[in-house]
């Protein structure tokens, strides 16, 4: 592997990234799969970096599900999400920053199209006027909330608690990037690093003191896709891409995931319940699976977040080996303590997977 | 008095074009930005059909310039018509009156880096067409080492839209095949994918090297195209193809994966373009006057153009080009400058 080949195309692929006042949206899924990490991105950005970051109750979802099961035509996807825009200028807003990958993806392509055939832009503000009476309206800059912790590695890695290092070993941790497909797949440009060997999350692995593994199906799909998963009679699919994967990336023993798309650390964290269940493999050190986990999960352990606060409580794969080898102390026995103490209740315990 | 004429390319269009204008009667300068004559034939092996050393044809088109003025290492500073002439200002500091200019520039090698994909100057045993020419020129080049799986991957920035290169580069099926022959007869042991999308074997000989291939050499063609390249753990390299005759995907490990580069437009070449104001088509190449008639000459009243500068060319085809644009060069100046042609016809016929 030739790192100074990648360093060249990293250079090619930089895409402008505003340093502050952003409307930011949330993703449907990312809520009830890892619901602290869309806090943590907005305390981290808000209250350590001290940034603008602008949300309103009233934004929805960009439709994104929905049009990739072909549940809605294109048109009606563009209403929303000329809708979301619409808030933004509204509130007084030109940068824009979502929380999810599949909304990033639609939002790129919705910008082309619009690029592309400017009747069908004006026919989209003309149904926006008359379904919300809202004025139509376009981000200066759109950028994924990844890109923007991206943006600002460099200061959350000055305000580090813990580095990507093994504290037992003084080495850095051997961490598997993984980025959601509509991330840069459909517009490299897009991305930070382009679609063949993204920069966005090894940028931060990087600035945190970590190193980044590079394996054969690294740019292999989680295994979520919306028909592997949404069809029932799919899963198979969904599932062997997963196992793909893991059988790909375990030689070279990664102490941990970090991911960028709503769908992907969800699959490669409960997949591998799964895989284990059925086949009795696991992947991980002593059999405890490999943790995953979202860019604001990463950097909020960096940052010295409690562990529970992140939400790392509602991964399959416990954290705790890699919070070990962080030299993050926790309390075990907060774990399942939800807000005000409230036990949460404990999973099943898996046989396979420790 | 005996018109001058400019070549401005080294290369083997240059040098043939040199050669035959200068047997003519003309006083041939040619000029050349890098600094040995030749072009991408200096770093070839050996040429298809037949496996002639590329330095043997080089020997000879080297041999042919008695008489004609040449200048490595320098580039056109300036060119504008003066009358029926152009002055041409040299990075030398030469200036020369031309009467005739002759556009050889030749092509670039597609940049097999930009086909993310492949992981061209990324995995360490990705190479290119070029990298392996020089290997056989050399025995040098540390990312092959005994490999026992090759694979040979077709249409690196030909006939790809996505970067940006519609056409077809000619050439790159029969050195393909021909490059995958000498590594089998290198290292018998190792098997050898050629991944192509479909084989053009146009030329004479052609058929019967790729039929060669195939039945004395063992080659494995796959009709398909790479999809993506990773490196394993073991630095080999995890290839994921298509293969379209059995319609279904492939995987294979690889020890070495050489990537056919087409060709491009040279950008030095597009630089003497802008100075002359010449047209390009749609695939960057210049423009010429006639494609069926005309291919020697640009709309430019005195410039003409020879080689792969209007396309990509085989060797033989690249020569033939250059001595008839030396015919067409002849034939203008004939008639724009009479009174030269009758001069020189009156030395020749006095000789």
């Amino acid at each position: 592997m030739i790192y100074e080949g990648k360093q060249k195309i990293w250079s090619e692929y930089q895409k402008e990234i505003p340093d502050d006042h952003y409307f930011y949206v949330r993703s449907c899924i990312r809520q009830s799969f890892f619901p602290a990490s869309e806090a943590a991105f907005l305390d981290i950005t808000r209250k350590k970096l001290g940034k603008d970051i602008f949300e309103t109750e009233h934004h929805t979802t960009c439709g994104g599900i929905a049009y990739h099961s072909d549940a809605i035509p294109q048109e009606t996807v563009m209403t929303i999400i000329a809708r979301q825009f619409a808030l933004m200028a509204k509130y007084g807003y030109e940068n824009y920053v979502c929380s999810c990958i599949t909304s990033f993806g639609l939002y790129c392509e919705t910008l082309e199209t619009w690029r592309e055939f400017p009747e069908l832009q004006k026919k989209i503000a003309e149904t926006l006027w008359k379904t919300c009476r809202l004025d139509f309206a376009k981000p200066k800059y759109i950028v994924h909330a990844s890109d923007l912790i991206y943006h600002y590695r460099n200061q959350i890695a000055a305000l580090a608690k813990h580095k990507l290092i093994n504290v037992h070993t003084g080495e850095p941790l051997r961490v598997v990037e993984h980025i959601g497909c509509h991330y840069s797949k459909m517009f490299p440009s897009k991305g930070v690093g382009g679609a063949e060997y993204p920069y966005v999350l090894a940028g931060m692995v990087e600035a945190c003191g970590g190193t980044v593994v590079d394996y054969p199906e690294r740019r292999h799909c989680c295994g979520f896709g919306f028909r592997q998963y949404f069809i029932k009679a799919n899963r198979g699919y969904s599932l062997s891409n997963t196992y793909k994967k893991f059988e790909s990336m375990e030689p070279y023993h990664p102490d941990f995931i970090v991911t960028n798309c709503p769908g992907c650390p969800y699959f490669m964290d409960r997949w591998q319940y799964v895989i284990a269940e059925e086949t009795g493999k696991t992947y991980g050190e002593g059999s405890h699976g490999i943790p995953v986990l979202t860019y604001e999960e990463m950097m909020g352990l960096v940052l010295g977040y409690d562990p529970w606060d992140l939400g790392l409580q509602t991964h399959q794969v416990g954290a705790e080996p890699l919070l070990d080898k962080m030299g993050i102390q926790y309390d075990p026995e907060r774990k399942y303590l939800g807000a005000k103490g409230k036990d949460i209740g404990r999973p099943a315990c898996p046989s396979c997977i420790r | 008095m005996r018109n001058n004429v400019l070549i401005i390319g080294g290369g083997p269009a240059g040098l043939e074009a040199g050669a035959n204008l200068q047997r003519l009667g003309y006083n041939v300068l040619l000029v050349e930005h890098s600094n040995t004559l030749g072009g991408h034939l200096g770093k070839w092996d050996r040429l298809f059909p037949g496996g002639t050393p590329a330095s043997a044809a080089l020997d000879k088109l080297l041999g042919s310039m008695d008489g004609v003025k040449c200048f490595t290492d320098t580039e056109i500073q300036s060119i504008n018509r003066l009358g029926k002439s152009y002055n041409v200002i040299l990075s030398n500091g030469i200036t020369v009156l031309a009467d005739a200019v002759l556009v050889a520039t030749g092509f670039d090698l597609f940049q097999a880096e930009k086909k993310e994909e492949y992981g061209y100057g990324i995995y360490d045993h990705v190479i290119t067409n070029a990298d392996l020419e020089l290997y056989f020129k050399t025995g040098l080049d540390t990312r092959i080492n005994a490999p026992r799986k090759i694979g040979f991957v077709h249409c690196v920035g030909s006939r790809d839209e996505k970067s940006g290169c519609r056409s077809c580069s000619k050439v790159c099926c029969a050195t393909a095949v021909k490059q995958a022959c000498e590594m089998k007869a290198a290292f018998p042991d190792a098997q050898i994918y050629c991944f192509y999308m479909d084989l053009r074997m146009f030329g004479r000989h052609y058929e019967d090297m790729y039929l060669e291939a195939q039945r004395d050499y063992g080659i494995r063609f796959i009709r398909g195209r790479v999809a993506e390249v990773s490196e394993n753990i073991d630095g080999s390299l995890s290839v994921k193809a298509e293969d379209t005759v059995s319609s279904k995907p492939l995987k294979v490990s690889l020890d070495l994966l050489v990537l056919m580069a087409g060709m491009r437009p040279s950008v030095s070449g597009q630089r003497i373009g802008s100075l002359l104001g010449m047209q390009n088509e749609k695939d960057g190449y210049f423009e010429v006057l006639s494609e069926i008639t005309a291919q020697q000459r640009s709309s430019i009243p005195g410039i003409f153009l020879a080689g792969a500068a209007t396309g990509p060319k085989t060797i033989p085809d690249t020569l033939a080009d250059a001595r008839g644009a030396a015919t067409q060069i002849d034939k203008y100046l004939s008639d724009i400058f009479p009174k030269a042609k009758d001069l020189k016809q009156l030395i020749k016929t006095a000789w």
